[in-house]
């Protein structure tokens, strides 16, 4: 698998090469080039933020098609908690499982249920590991794959817990073929996903070889039909019993609610990636003493800000708590699970792709050319060379992916140049 | 080509949004130039402290910081009141910094005892109402 699979991807016909999505990306992953935005994939962590500016509609992410369910003689939704925020009135979450039953999945499997287990699985690690704190959450894949590409001392504290869906994948693999005596291939494990970074994890999982989820759909194309579909469960009185989460899974939807599950004040949470930035800077610099645990994602307001989501974040997150409010704390199902069955199994390696020069003699020769030439830009940050600032045009230029001419800046004095020759000439 | 680099920073006074600015931007170059984890961890933090230094204690000054293959150099220079006594300073939790320092966070007693832990040799050299130079070094090979 490519270890810098990316989920984002653009429409070509319908780009502008305008520079907002260059503006926004927080890696600075994106030029435009030839009109075109382009994005470097070593670059790209997954946020979607260039999905949610892009003014043309022109970023799209890859997930799979409703009709993947037609690959599997037996499929389990597993809808990710954030999916609850989404409806208006909603009092009974069994409500949006039974309907996703009719929507043509033939079991559900609550991720917020798998949740509750990691939350009780981070407990006990963070008591055998007090030597690592602060431990940094890995839920959002997006947070992962950034800490990868730019915070490589901060590998050492991230949570090697699997994320809650993939813990839910296995757990409703095996309940499956339990239940139907069908092989493991002929089961479709689908996530109802609010990210595209949902699906760069499946594809290609930081942390472990193989995700157990065999598809992700995305929560806003389901939610047209699933939205009639609990309508006619309601009026019909067809509501199952399916739920096997509390309070603690249904929060994990929102900043805060994975912080939350571990039941101590000594946590920090944050959301949104520029803000993640910064609490991963500081962190680095050892600014934080004494914190057990960072919760960090990389929507505003966690989850339910996720680019494929259709609700407002904040107007989501009451919804999940007043949802919430009459559940009980916790349903672990799974009370005897062991850290070490849902442990990570390979480590996050640095992937420096930042990286100016091979070697730190032409590191140094390229920053000092960065250095001169961004003396000479005129720091205005135009986005017209389609770099999102001077400086990042000339690492472009010393990386050799670029000419000084790209700023128009540049380029016009040039002009002006040759047009007092030639009128001298002319004289 | 040169075999270094030099890097200068003006360090403003009493301007706590913007201290952590320089040593923050020596941390994303020294990354891009794939020096490893370990020595950035050091170079970050011994910086930052220094800098945070700089606008608690004297009035603001300015950093140099030299970067070569070999090591990476950092020289801060400020014009502010010295230290009394070095010994004392450098003893962890020892500390003169104003309350309303120690409200925003700062202030520990950590800030020299850091920047000896995280560089690999430091110099000091003071007077009384001209000025202090503090020289780390962190060696890369």
């Amino acid at each position: 698998m490519d270890k810098f699979f990316t989920a984002v991807r653009l429409q070509e016909d319908l780009c502008k090469g305008c520079i907002n999505c260059i503006k926004r990306c927080p890696t600075q992953a994106i030029r435009v080039r030839k009109g075109k935005a382009v994005i470097t994939k070593e670059f790209c962590i997954d946020c979607g933020e260039c999905i949610r500016i892009c003014p043309h509609h022109a970023k799209l992410a890859v997930y799979d098609p409703i009709s993947i369910l037609n690959n599997y003689e037996y499929t389990v939704a597993l809808p990710a908690p954030a999916l609850y925020g989404q409806f208006n009135n909603l009092e009974d979450v069994n409500i949006v499982l039974t309907a996703l039953k009719k929507f043509g999945f033939d079991d559900v499997y609550e991720v917020s249920g798998a949740a509750e287990v990691v939350s009780a699985l981070s407990r006990k690690y963070i008591e055998e590991h007090q030597e690592d704190l602060p431990l940094i959450s890995t839920a959002c894949p997006s947070v992962v794959r950034l800490i990868r590409v730019r915070f490589p001392n901060l590998i050492e504290h991230l949570l090697p817990i699997k994320a809650p869906v993939d813990v839910a994948a296995s757990l409703a693999r095996e309940r499956a073929m339990k239940d139907t005596g069908l092989p493991g291939d002929k089961i479709g494990i689908i996530f109802i996903s609010p990210c595209p970074a949902k699906v760069s994890a499946v594809k290609d999982p930081l942390g472990y070889e193989k995700s157990d989820v065999d598809g992700v759909l995305a929560i806003k194309d389901i939610y047209p039909r699933l939205l009639s579909l609990m309508k006619e469960v309601e009026e019909k009185r067809e509501v199952e019993d399916l739920a096997i989460s509390g309070k603690i899974g249904i929060s994990w939807g929102g900043t805060g609610g994975e912080a939350g599950g571990l039941l101590t004040d000594n946590y920090l949470a944050a959301d949104g990636i520029e803000n993640v930035i910064r609490v991963l800077e500081d962190l680095e610099d050892q600014k934080f003493s004494a914190l057990e645990f960072i919760e960090l994602n990389a929507c505003n307001g966690g989850c339910v800000g996720g680019v494929l989501t259709v609700e407002n974040p904040f107007v989501a997150k009451v919804k999940l708590k007043r949802l919430r409010k009459y559940m009980p704390v916790a349903c672990n199902h799974l009370p005897q699970a062991k850290v070490k069955d849902w442990e990570w199994t390979e480590g996050v390696t640095y992937e420096p792709v930042f990286k100016l020069g091979l070697n730190m003699k032409e590191s140094i020769e390229r920053l000092a050319k960065v250095e001169e030439l961004c003396e000479k830009f005129p720091g205005l940050d135009c986005g017209s060379c389609g770099a999102p600032t001077c400086k990042a045009l000339a690492e472009d230029v010393v990386r050799g992916i670029a000419g000084e001419q790209d700023c128009i800046h540049i380029l016009r004095q040039y002009i002006h140049k040759l047009s007092g020759e030639i009128s001298k000439l002319d004289n | 080509m040169s075999q270094q680099i030099e890097l200068k920073y003006n360090i403003s006074a009493d301007d706590f949004t913007r201290a952590g600015e320089a040593s923050s931007d020596v941390k994303s170059k020294l990354k891009q130039m794939g020096v490893s984890p370990e020595s950035v961890r050091k170079v970050a933090i011994a910086m930052y402290e220094g800098e945070i230094n700089m606008v608690i204690h004297a009035h603001g000054g300015e950093i140099k910081v030299t970067i070569s293959p070999e090591e990476i150099l950092m020289v801060l220079k400020d014009k502010g009141p010295g230290i009394p006594d070095i010994d004392l300073a450098m003893q962890a939790g020892y500390s003169t910094a104003p309350d309303k320092v120690r409200s925003l966070g700062f202030g520990a007693g950590m800030g020299l005892p850091n920047m000896k832990k995280y560089s690999d040799e430091m110099n000091i050299e003071t007077e009384l109402g001209i000025g202090t130079t503090v020289t780390m070094s962190v060696k890369l090979q």
